[in-house]
Parts: C-alpha cells; sequence; structure tokens
C-alpha cells in the first residue's frame, strides 16, 4: 500500500495505482490518472465511459463487465479499444478511481 | 510478478459442447482486455461454435462426463441435454458471459482474429458461407503455427 498526491489531495493506492477507496476520487484527479495509462487527453467519449462506470458502480456495488458497458453503456467495443488501448475496462476503471476489475469477462 | 509478460496466445478450440467452447472464449476475450494478442483456431467439432446456424445452439454433455454428477444412463434420456444447458446459461447470464455469437462478436471487434481449421472444414463439407462474418480465414495448420509465431498455443 502506498499513497500518492492527486490533484493536490493525498490518497491511498495499491501497488499498481489503483485507488483503495472510490469515495476519495474527484473528476480532476482523472487526468493526472489517465497519464500514467498512456492517455495525454481525456475526451467526451472518454467521460461518457468514466461516468457511465462510477455511476453503474454506485448502483450495483461492482465494475461493470465489459459486455455490460457496451450494452448498457452503449459504447462499441471497438470505440472501447481505441479510447483505452490495451486494457478498456482495467484502465477505465483505474482512472474512474475504482479499483482493479476482478472479474473474468 | 514475472518480468515478462505474456504478449501473445492462441487458442485451439477443438470441442463443440458448450463447456468445450466458453473456455477458450473466455481465454481469448481476457486476453485482450489485458492487452494481450489473442488468435482463436477453430477445429473439428469445435468449428460449431462458428458455424452460423448453430452457434448459438451448443449444448451441454450430460453423458460421459462424471463431473456432471448424472448416471450417464440418465444422461442420455430426452431433453436432459437440454435441460442441463439451460441451466448452465442461466447462471453464464448472472455473471455476465455473453451467448457465443455475441462472444465471438465482442473478441473480434476487441482484435481478436478467428480462424476456421481447412483440413476439418473440408471434411464437414463446410464453406464460408456457413460461418459467421467474423471468421478472418480458413487456413491450414502450417498457416496456424506462422500466425502463432512469438506466442504461446493452448489447446482445449
Amino acid at each position: 500500500m502506498a499513497a500518492k498526491t492527486l490533484a493536490g489531495k493525498t490518497v491511498e493506492v495499491n501497488d499498481e495505482g489503483f485507488l483503495l477507496n472510490p469515495d476519495d476520487w474527484s473528476e480532476e484527479m482523472a487526468p493526472e490518472l489517465a497519464k500514467e495509462e498512456g492517455i495525454d487527453e481525456l475526451t467526451e467519449q472518454h467521460w461518457k465511459i468514466i461516468r457511465f462506470i462510477r455511476q453503474d458502480f454506485k448502483e450495483k456495488g461492482q465494475i461493470p463487465t465489459i459486455r455490460r458497458i457496451k450494452n448498457a453503456g452503449g459504447v462499441p467495443i471497438k470505440d472501447l479499444y481505441q479510447l483505452f488501448p490495451e486494457g478498456p475496462v482495467k484502465k477505465a476503471a483505474k482512472i474512474a478511481g475504482l479499483g482493479k476489475p476482478q472479474g473474468c469477462v | 510478478m514475472p518480468d515478462e509478460k505474456i504478449k501473445k496466445v492462441s487458442i485451439v478450440i477443438s470441442k463443440g459442447s458448450l463447456e468445450g467452447v466458453y473456455p477458450g472464449l473466455i481465454m481469448a476475450n481476457g486476453a485482450r482486455m489485458e492487452g494481450i494478442e489473442a488468435n482463436l483456431f477453430f477445429t473439428f467439432f469445435g468449428l460449431e461454435a462458428i458455424i452460423k446456424k448453430k452457434m448459438n445452439k451448443l449444448k451441454v454433455a450430460t453423458v460421459g462426463n462424471p463431473a456432471m454428477h448424472i448416471p450417464s444412463l440418465l444422461g442420455i434420456l430426452p431433453g436432459m441435454s437440454a435441460f442441463a444447458t439451460k441451466m448452465m446459461k442461466k447462471e453464464m447470464e448472472k455473471l455476465d458471459i455473453p451467448p457465443v455469437g455475441e462472444f465471438i462478436e465482442m473478441i473480434h471487434d476487441a482484435g481478436g482474429k478467428i480462424y476456421a481449421c481447412k483440413a476439418t472444414v473440408e471434411m464437414f463439407h463446410l464453406t464460408k458461407d456457413d460461418f459467421c462474418e467474423q471468421v478472418d480465414d480458413i487456413i491450414h495448420v502450417g498457416k496456424f503455427y506462422e500466425v502463432s509465431a512469438g506466442g504461446e498455443i493452448i489447446f482445449t
């Protein structure tokens, strides 16, 4: 476990940089987390996904599967991989201040 | 964690039962989600998973499978396989595991490649038209090794 400063606030993260407590997150932290994942700029399309998974996590208590982001979130799989290359759900979850996804799908 | 990450996997799906097909699909999708290059190669009865008319009708095998805990003699009863299939699909839906057709589409849209084995395609007298549109190519075994070069090969 480690602490890290994001957008001027110190938060607890795991050894891969995922926030330990989703409530510590604020929208101002997202661009910094995105940079860690090699995403230089968050577009409106990125934000649509970040907001969806935050909202879904709040309602269901778990990070949505990639299929749920596609079907309930209305984001085509191709777009997801384009926006968050080489790890769509993992990267989106990290930027959204959620833990590392533990599901198999 | 080990320094060297897996970069590429080629997964062979050789069985046509529901439980024979899903592990390979889950592994291929999981690979793409981790940024790992993935090829799926369907051979023998595994081809059923990419045949348009059959892919969403795969069944659980209830005979010859001791882990089902159904005596084989009961497993042969009409409707037994359909019942077991229905139960398993219900459980999978709860976990948000997609039906075969949707899963293949997701893997393909994620950049995974889908191949059919030439020898068995010929053996079963199939043509490209029998397969779902996501099938990239019908390839022989030599070509399979070529596309698998530099990665791990997993047989299921």
